[in-house]
């Protein structure tokens, strides 16, 4: 019998889900809930259950695509199983061969951005021109106005939703808690007090 | 140990040590690039290489590396180095643990980035420019072949000649008004200066006044006014009380 492939057959979402799947088939970038709105041009209750019901058929381990929340939006992307192959048909040149120095530098942008690039020289104590062009070239930080003053004021960077969706991160508030991280001042000095206490023994 | 062949793999600089240090004085190398920490773990690395301690090569290197910091430090924040100065020792201290506790915090933050990405290796998403929103269609005006003549017109009308009447301004000397004023003093001791302009154009006036501040400056009379906007009073210095006692002349004249 020559039935048309449904999603979820007899569902009252089933035309929307479609358009929604084509929307996202067709952007090259992870699309916000009001986009698709107001593109598919339908109410948010029904596009957010239509991608509901899309992120239970493209789902890790059932199909090659994978829909996922990312970078603030929602976006297809390969499934994991297959990254394999992928790698073979494509490189990824902005992951690759982040240095250490392009990694911290990436790290404050994220966490104190918008920052300037003598913000992130002074807590590096190393300047931060190249490693500022790397992360800009390859899109993963971007230009986001100037400090006070129209006029000479440092340009200042922060993540572009690229970053996000290279991290996989859904926002920014994914990165875990800087008040988390080790980098305590009374443990620094206790550390700096035990290696004294070791060399003079 | 000899710390001046100490070889280096940085980012910013491959080769010896005095290498690095002669084109850095040389400024041929930015100072800012160097991470000198990479310096003084190859330092160490090389030490523990070693089975004695060569106290020498220790001094030497210290040194060296001392002055090189504070170079770099002195690039890096030529503000702040005024600014750490003024701090006591414990202060600085202070300040130095934060620093530092904030650039392992974003030391942290990096390695945290690494394993992320390590973990996010196998994500593979479409890269591409976004898609071109499509442009709304510009709405002209109706099109009116008359109005576009008439704005032509206007194009190609001769525009009005710029009137130089202000560069023909004859300005006279202050000198002039500086003669005139010190005369009437000399014969009167006080003048009303609204009644002394009267007929003059309005740069004449304002030459006059340049004239009568001129005068006040040199202190030769005193200038008074009633309230804002009332006649201006020139006084000769000296002669406060000459108005009265003009009056009283003038009286002691009338009633003789």
């Amino acid at each position: 019998m020559d039935r048309p492939l449904r999603l979820v057959t007899a569902n009252p979402l089933d035309q929307l889900a479609r358009t929604i799947e084509a929307l996202l088939v067709v952007a090259s970038a992870p699309l916000p809930v009001e986009e698709l709105v107001s593109a598919a041009d339908d109410d948010r209750e029904r596009v957010e259950l239509a991608l509901g019901l899309l992120s239970e058929r493209y789902h890790e381990g059932r199909s090659g695509i994978v829909l996922e929340s990312v970078a603030g939006g929602w976006a297809f992307r390969a499934s994991r199983e297959a990254a394999e192959a992928c790698g073979r048909l494509f490189e990824r040149p902005v992951q690759r061969g982040l240095s250490q120095a392009a990694l911290e530098t990436l790290a404050i942008v994220a966490y104190l951005g918008p920052c300037t690039r003598p913000e992130i020289a002074r807590i590096r104590g190393v300047a931060a021109d190249s490693a500022v062009a790397g992360l800009t070239e390859r899109g993963l930080i971007s230009e986001a106005g100037r400090e006070d003053g129209a006029h000479g004021g440092a340009v200042k960077y922060r993540t572009t939703p690229m970053f996000e969706r290279v991290f996989g991160l859904e926002s920014l508030s994914q990165l875990p808690r800087l008040d988390d991280l080790p980098g305590d001042v009374d443990d620094l000095r206790d550390r700096l007090h035990a290696v004294a206490e070791q060399r003079s023994a | 140990m000899i710390v001046r062949e100490l070889d280096l793999d940085l980012d910013a600089f491959e080769g010896p040590f005095d290498l690095l240090l002669t084109l850095v004085l040389k400024e041929e190398v930015d100072l800012a690039d160097v991470d000198v920490a990479g310096i003084v773990v190859r330092f160490l690395e090389r030490l523990a290489e070693r089975d004695a301690l060569d106290l020498d090569a220790c001094g030497e290197f210290l040194i060296l590396v001392a002055a090189l910091l504070e170079l770099k430090a002195r690039g890096l924040f030529e503000d702040e180095a005024a600014e750490l100065a003024e701090l006591e020792p414990e202060e600085a201290a202070e300040e130095l643990a934060r620093r530092l506790a904030e650039y392992r915090r974003m030391k942290e933050a990096a390695g945290w980035l690494a394993e992320r990405l390590s973990s996010e290796r196998d994500r593979f998403f479409r890269v591409g420019p976004a898609p071109l929103a499509p442009q709304p269609e510009r709405r002209l005006a109706a099109q009116d072949p008359e109005s576009l003549a008439k704005v032509v017109r206007l194009l190609a009308a001769e525009p009005p000649t710029v009137s130089l009447a202000h560069m023909e301004l004859r300005f006279p000397p202050v000198a002039q008004f500086l003669e005139r004023f010190r005369a009437l003093l000399a014969r009167r001791s006080v003048f009303d200066f609204d009644a002394e302009l009267d007929g003059l154009s309005r740069a004449e006036q304002a030459i006059a006044f340049l004239a009568l501040l001129d005068l006040r400056r040199s202190d030769e009379i005193k200038i008074s006014q009633a309230a804002p906007f009332a006649p201006i009073r020139v006084s000769r210095v000296g002669q406060e009380s000459a108005a009265v006692n003009e009056r009283t002349n003038a009286w002691t004249v009338r009633s003789a």
